[in-house]
């Protein structure tokens, strides 16, 4: 009995709670290490970021447009309860711009590419593929890991701007439906009240957010065992953890811009 | 070729090697010498820490203790870089092939070459790749992806990928493990025709009597983390060793 209790600091869970984190944080510093060693593989990125936008494009697409729309419908009765419609499309793109756009993106690109990259790693090592990289004398960090941390920081970016055109068309739509409201007069209004520091914003959540769906997908993969059910397990670590720490992105950054804005 | 004397500086030489994994000690005290241009083969049961062996001789793992030297040097003590050269010349085949399933053939075999041969131009690496795709006798698969070919042709790309780059050395991990008797024989004569051809000297895992018969110069019988027997075919399996008995009978019988 007492020997069983020295197999562990504190508890076993409460060990590998702490293992993870520090895995996470060696993980982490090694992409910072690799990112500018040897041959950087041009490629492979411009491959993953296509692969990244092209696979999300459609359903951020979608949902961006839906939120707009419905964001918008369900604001319409407040501000006319105070006869402040006219205030609608302002609100809706400080809405969109300061914060929707850049959640939206990244929750639907942490369920589509997390999963999606740490099945991909998974699967490679569990198929030792990732060590026949190694064997061969290839850096599989370098090909596998560098590659979709940075096509994610990329792409998300992206992806988070077309959301960002796409709810405003959305929220134009439900507009022009039910006030008449022109193309020019919405989108002037509607950016009247955006400044430079909330597009700064919105630029900065999605690219950690963008880097934190590719490091978190690619460590879950990398690091995954256990034959198939590793491959299964890694993925659903992937889409949990990084919406996990998006959320508290979030609320740091927004922290941050607001004392800025003060 | 030079031929195998047992008195030349060895290519790969283990010495009292120790590995375990939590409580479960694999490899207990493993002393094996490859001369150059000679095939040893180890055998020995599922779990008895053959695979975990020549992942020692790659740097994919590290042992507890002894000693794992590779082309006169240490491979655990390496860093990065010098992994990276040692591997240049160590080939490993792997147990289920390890094609990158996103690569067509010909971009499986390129990979290793354009990372690790600088300056190549586009006909060097086609002239490689078709050379050594001929060597294995698939170079109609070329432009096929892994999910197309059958066990015995991933086999074959597999061991083609680690030959592009003109090892000394070759790992092959249960070469035979999943083929029919057929494609079995096909791989032992292609582990005999790498060895003739490239000049490697080898190391083959494998639980095959009728693999390690064909291909080995000298048998070593793995057996609770420890070698029991080393010799020819018939020096070891003309042992009184019931265990070595009971695995001979085992597999005869099957």
């Amino acid at each position: 009995m007492s020997a069983k209790k020295k197999e562990h600091v504190y508890t076993k869970g409460l060990d590998s709670a702490f293992l993870a984190v520090y895995n996470g944080y060696v993980f982490f510093l090694r992409f910072f290490r690799e990112v500018f060693k040897g041959r950087m593989e041009f490629q492979e990125i411009i491959k993953q970021c296509y692969a990244i936008g092209n696979k999300s494009l459609l359903l951020i697409g979608m949902t961006g447009f839906i939120t707009g729309m419905v964001f918008t419908k369900q604001s319409r009765p407040s501000l006319a309860e105070f006869g402040a419609v006219s205030w609608l499309p302002s609100l809706v793109a400080i809405a969109i711009v300061r914060a929707l756009a850049a959640l939206v993106t990244a929750l639907i690109s942490a369920g589509k590419i997390g999963s999606s990259i740490g099945a991909e790693l998974g699967s490679m090592r569990v198929t030792e593929q990732i060590d026949a990289m190694e064997v061969s004398a290839v850096n599989p960090f370098k090909f596998l890991v560098v590659t979709r941390v940075l096509a994610s920081t990329i792409t998300i970016p992206i992806l988070m701007f077309y959301c960002t055109a796409v709810s405003l068309m959305g929220a134009y739509l439900n507009v022009t439906l039910n006030e008449g409201t022109s193309f020019r007069a919405f989108f002037e209004n509607a950016f009247e009240q955006i400044t430079f520091l909330d597009i700064f914003t919105s630029l900065a959540k999605a690219i950690a957010y963008g880097f934190t769906i590719g490091i978190v997908g690619c460590y879950q993969g990398y690091n995954a065992s256990k034959g198939t059910e590793g491959v299964g397990k890694a993925a659903n670590s992937a889409v949990v953890i990084s919406m996990f720490l998006i959320f508290i992105e979030e609320v740091i950054i927004v922290q941050v811009s607001n004392y800025f804005r003060n | 070729m030079e031929e195998y004397t047992g008195t030349a500086a060895p290519v790969i030489d283990i010495e009292d090697l120790y590995k375990s994994f939590g409580s479960l000690h694999v490899l207990r005290g493993v002393n094996l010498k490859v001369q150059k241009g000679e095939n040893v083969v180890v055998l020995g049961r599922s779990g008895t820490g053959k695979s975990v062996l020549i992942k020692i001789i790659a740097g994919l793992l590290r042992q507890d203790k002894g000693k794992c030297l590779v082309l006169g040097e240490e491979v655990s003590t390496m860093n990065q870089r010098e992994l990276r050269d040692i591997r240049q010349k160590i080939g490993f085949s792997f147990q289920n092939s390890a094609l990158y399933d996103s690569m067509t053939v010909r971009e499986n075999l390129e990979f290793p070459l354009v990372r690790n041969v600088p300056n190549l131009t586009r006909a060097d690496i086609d002239e490689q790749v078709e050379s050594v795709l001929d060597a294995v006798g698939l170079l109609q698969t070329i432009n096929q992806v892994p999910s197309e070919l059958s066990g015995g042709q991933r086999k074959r790309i597999g061991i083609a990928r680690t030959l592009i780059l003109k090892p000394e050395i070759m790992l092959y991990d249960e070469p035979t493990a999943g083929l029919d008797p057929i494609t079995c024989l096909e791989i032992n004569e292609l582990i005999n025709e790498v060895k003739e051809k490239y000049h490697t000297s080898s190391i083959i895992i494998t639980h095959d009597l009728t693999c390690a018969r064909a291909t080995g110069d000298r048998i070593a019988m793995l057996l609770d983390g420890k070698f029991l027997k080393q010799g020819t075919f018939e020096e070891v399996f003309e042992s009184d060793e019931p265990r070595i008995k009971s695995f001979y009978d085992y597999n005869f019988i099957q």
